[in-house]
């Protein structure tokens, strides 16, 4: 399929919608976890977030596409603004790249790997990059994460935890940038996630079918409508789709000048306490969320309210687990939102 | 096939869909029917439909079902066979190794998905695929493309196929994956009626269907049609939304081989009848329709009429449209439904066990691939061809003799040195399965199933880095019931152990049956089987059903020592006030591990299985958290 569905055609599912910009505006974030019922548009909703991205600029020839304002610093040596002053680096633009990582990848084109076209034609030991270069600066999108290898997903946490890919094999020896945002779906009755990978996802959505049979029935429509004639029905959410684009780089532009008042911070840490979530993690996302709905919303400093909205995509996948516990983790963080901002 | 495990645990959950349970020869010939007309269906759009659920043992039926299809479908349509035992690399495509030996460059090789592009793949023994093999075959079904990221090549074919899944699951295993169900149109059932039933291939209808194909696309669907086929799927408890829109796709399917312009009544209620009823969830007379994961509420008499009109929006008229949806669904939803639904059963909609379908066997020289290591492969281990390959290949130009081989016009020759030998390193543990089997009868049981559920959610907790899984079976009255297949799921286990009933006679043996049973199964797959029985050792129904403590006793203990042979460890918890000597008989029949727990806890329990030396493979640091 050519055409992607537009992320403003789909019906509802607004906590979704809302961690997926926030992450557009803020990638510091660390990425959505998307979780929920079979036929829900979890991947839909993650492939239409591509269409919206602006794009960025990039060194011309970089095979990383570091940030020509980088200089090549933090890039390897064969990066052609490597070295160079600042006048000299070719940039040109393109779009951020969003890059699937299908199940059954192997290893070596994960990480990559010897360039084996090279080494067998004109026996050269070269470096071909793997998926995580082609995601440095965009997202990293797995569907069915949960059903991972686990040997994927150890090379996945060390390098989204370090924003560097760090390759050691066949007698190469290559580091390169990787920053990339992760955005996962998947079902968790199909296989749970192992806790550390869940810490390295900033928000963590739930996903259900639409109750009502209303919203169910325009779900149906649109997609219908989708599939019958592509084209048509993205040039008529065309507008839409370029409003939601524009408030995206409106907010990414005001993110910095977007205040986080004191106040606000010690409810941020308060909650987290109450909820004995571990580590520094959740607040820091907490507090960038937080910021980068403010900035969404136009404000000029992040309140209460903005805490509240994002509390539980931020923290409900940090909570400890007690599995003697059948309230869900959503109940328990609204309590302890309750209590906090009381107080 | 496997054997037939004992039937104390399979009355849920297996096959009792569709044709069983209602008897009357013409309901088979119906099915025959509807089977045909879903070869048409698939025929006219085989893509929009996604394929179907073929479920039945091999032979005539299924055989000649597919025989018919293909002869609908176009001449040239692609057919591939998918035996469940696949190995990524063939459904995914990769590096054609003799290509690329022979030209010296990388040459690609295209997997099965996408050499059926355009066609059906047939997926053998599909309630065995492994989950990363139903996972491609999604992500192909959803996207109409096959991506690789294998062997250094990153390749995208057009994968426009649909899956005919063939399901021979016995009744009380599970059945096709549910990621792939949900993602196809249709089920057939081929119990009931013969090859020779089904109508063979016109002359002529071939090309009728071809003319119905170039029609489809021009054929449009009504609102209200679309209203009613997604309010019917509500009222079904059908939560996916993939259902009504095949619904919508089939409606127009059947009109375009009809050859209506527009989506009549009868199409609809055809579409709505082969696609919704065998998802049916629930008996269409309900007040909720948000949540199918409710157990649903109790029936009404007048099932099948009413409706549940305060969540429609205001706007919409045709209602008459929907009942009459509704009856046609109805009248194909299978007669033990209602039944089952009356005994206060939750229908489980088919396919979704997380059973055999989702683990992989695995042993220490077969299995998945998790990797390479150096070294020269001895004892059935396996050398890592394209590994091994790949560590030569930056050497060549410094082994080869000055200026030989490529002067000389023979084929360069690679030269493969000890040093370069790489082994393939396999997934070993195969993990194993804890059956909890759990006394429900008599009046503390209602405590007794409440910590034994605690006990199982705290070691699903804890079971990602061990790949265990956890079932639970429960006894009581006369029987036994499978309230939770194996799983690792923890969502999962909340969920189907949500209500738990109790009280009444104590049937061991039918429970020791059923629990042998399982752990059985689960050693047929490759997996260690641990048993934990958790009873006050008060058995009063014989195997036979007939109450009776002594003879209940004796069968116990006969059934009991299949444990020796299968072999499963078994933990019993006594759970009685004070030490109850059938169970240290019975312990001794079992090869069994005996405690004493007359206040049973979660954390006591869970702690207790760790005993039975289940934490002895459990890798350092990785602690409960």
């Amino acid at each position: 399929m050519t055409t992607a569905f537009p992320f403003s055609a789909i019906v509802g599912q607004d906590d979704m919608k809302r961690a997926l910009l926030l992450a557009a505006v803020d990638p510091s974030i660390g990425g959505v976890l998307v979780l929920g019922d079979r036929g829900t548009g979890k991947s839909t909703a993650v492939r239409a977030l591509a269409g919206l991205l602006p794009h960025i600029a990039a060194v011309a020839g970089c095979r990383y596409q570091c940030d020509p304002a980088d200089a090549g610093r933090g890039c390897t040596p064969d990066c052609p603004a490597h070295g160079k002053p600042a006048g000299k680096i070719k940039a040109q633009t393109i779009p951020v790249p969003v890059v699937d990582l299908p199940l059954g990848a192997t290893e070596d084109r994960v990480v990559g790997a010897l360039d084996l076209e090279r080494a067998l034609s004109r026996g050269e030991k070269a470096f071909e990059p793997g998926l995580l270069a082609k995601a440095n600066r965009g997202f990293l999108y797995i569907d069915e994460v949960n059903l991972l290898e686990d040997h994927l997903v150890d090379l996945l946490l060390d390098v989204a935890a370090t924003g560097v890919n760090v390759v050691e094999r066949e007698g190469l020896s290559v580091r390169h940038p990787a920053r990339f945002v992760l955005v996962g779906s998947g079902n968790p009755e199909e296989g749970e996630l192992r806790p550390q990978l869940l810490d390295r996802f900033g928000l963590a959505v739930e996903v259900r079918t639409p109750g009502e049979v209303a919203a169910r029935i325009e779900v149906i429509k649109r997609r219908d409508a989708f599939e019958r004639e592509p084209r048509a029905f993205e040039a008529r959410w065309r507008a839409q789709e370029e409003a939601v684009a524009h408030e995206v780089v409106a907010a990414r532009g005001r993110l910095a000048a977007t205040e986080v008042p004191d106040a606000v911070l010690g409810k941020a840490a308060e909650l987290c306490i109450a909820l004995g979530s571990d580590g520094l993690r959740g607040e820091l996302t907490l507090m960038r969320a937080a910021r980068a709905l403010a900035a969404l919303e136009g404000a000029a400093a992040v309140g209460l309210e903005h805490l509240r909205m994002v509390a539980p995509s931020a923290l409900r996948h940090r909570l400890r687990r007690n599995p003697l516990d059948d309230v869900g983790s959503g109940v328990r963080i609204e309590r302890a939102l309750a209590e906090v901002l009381a107080s | 096939m496997r054997e037939h495990a004992p039937d104390a645990t399979g009355d849920r959950g297996g096959r009792s869909g569709a044709g069983q349970g209602r008897d009357a020869p013409d309901l088979a010939a119906e099915a025959c029917a509807d089977a045909r007309t879903i070869a048409v269906l698939l025929a006219v759009d085989p893509v929009g439909l996604g394929g179907l659920v073929l479920a039945g043992g091999p032979g005539g039926a299924r055989d000649g079902w597919l025989d018919v299809m293909f002869a609908l479908a176009p001449a040239d349509t692609p057919m591939r066979r998918m035996p469940a035992s696949i190995a990524e690399d063939r459904l995914l495509g990769g590096l054609d190794l003799s290509a690329t030996l022979a030209s010296g460059k990388p040459v690609a090789q295209r997997g099965l998905v996408a050499d059926a592009d355009g066609g059906i793949v047939v997926a053998s023994m599909a309630e065995r695929l492994t989950p990363a093999s139903v996972a491609i075959l999604a992500a192909a079904l959803d996207s109409g493309t096959v991506r690789s990221e294998r062997d250094g090549l990153s390749l995208v074919y057009p994968a426009r196929i649909a899956v005919v899944a063939l399901d021979e699951s016995l009744s009380d295993e599970a059945g096709v994956a549910a990621a792939l169900a949900d993602r196809l149109a249709f089920r057939i059932d081929c119990d009931g009626w013969r090859a020779g039933d089904l109508d063979p291939a016109a002359p002529g209808e071939r090309a009728e269907i071809a003319e119905a194909r170039r029609r489809l696309a021009s054929v449009t669907c009504p609102d209200a049609v679309v209203e009613s086929l997604v309010s019917v799927a509500s009222a079904l408890g059908i939560g996916s939304l993939r259902a009504p829109l095949f619904a919508v796709r089939a409606a127009r399917a059947v009109s375009a081989t009809w050859g209506e312009s527009c989506v009549g009544e009868d199409a609809a209620k055809l579409a709505a009848r082969l696609v919704l009823a065998h998802r049916a969830t629930r008996w269409p007379a309900t007040a909720d329709e948000s949540d199918a994961q409710e157990p649903p509420p109790e029936p009404g008499d007048d099932a099948g009429q009413e409706r549940d009109r305060e969540s429609e929006p205001e706007a919409r008229s045709d209602h008459r449209l929907d009942d009459v949806v509704l009856e046609a669904v109805a009248a194909a939803l299978p007669a033990d439904l209602l039944q089952r639904f009356k005994a206060g059963e939750r229908v489980r909609p088919r396919g979704v066990s997380a059973g055999a379908a989702n683990t992989q066997q695995k042993a220490a020289t077969r299995g998945r691939v998790i990797g390479v290591r150096r070294g020269v492969p001895r004892g059935g281990e396996r050398l890592a061809v394209l590994d091994t390959l790949r560590a030569a290949a930056p050497w060549q130009r410094v082994r080869r003799p000055a200026g030989a081989a490529s002067e000389s016009g023979r084929p360069k020759r690679l030269v493969v040195m000890r040093d370069d030998f790489r082994i393939k390193r396999y997934r070993q543990d195969a993990g194993a399965t804890i059956v909890f089997l759990v006394d429900a009868s008599g009046s503390s049981a209602i405590n007794r199933l409440a910590e034994a559920k605690g006990a199982v959610e705290l070691l699903l907790a804890d079971c990602y880095v061990r790949r265990d899984e956890v079932a639970l079976i429960a006894f009581r009255n006369q029987t036994a019931e499978l309230l939770l297949p194996p799983t690792r799921s923890l969502a999962r286990a909340k969920r189907s152990l949500a209500a738990l009933p109790g009280g009444g006679a104590t049937p061991l043996a039918a429970g020791l049956e059923a629990a042998l049973g399982l752990c059985a199964g689960e050693r047929r797959r490759g997996r260690e089987a641990v048993l934990v029985v958790l009873s006050d050792g008060g058995p009063n129904i014989a195997r036979d059903g007939r109450p009776g403590r002594p003879q209940a006793q004796a069968d116990a203990i006969t059934v009991g020592r299949l444990a020796r042979t299968i072999p499963a460890r078994v933990l019993i918890i006594d759970a009685a006030q004070r030490p109850v000597p059938f169970m240290a008989e019975l312990a001794e029949a079992m090869g069994a591990d005996l405690i004493a727990m007359p206040h049973s806890d979660a954390r006591a329990i869970s702690g207790a299985v760790g005993l039975v030396g289940l934490d002895q493979r459990r890798p350092a640091g990785a602690v409960a958290r």
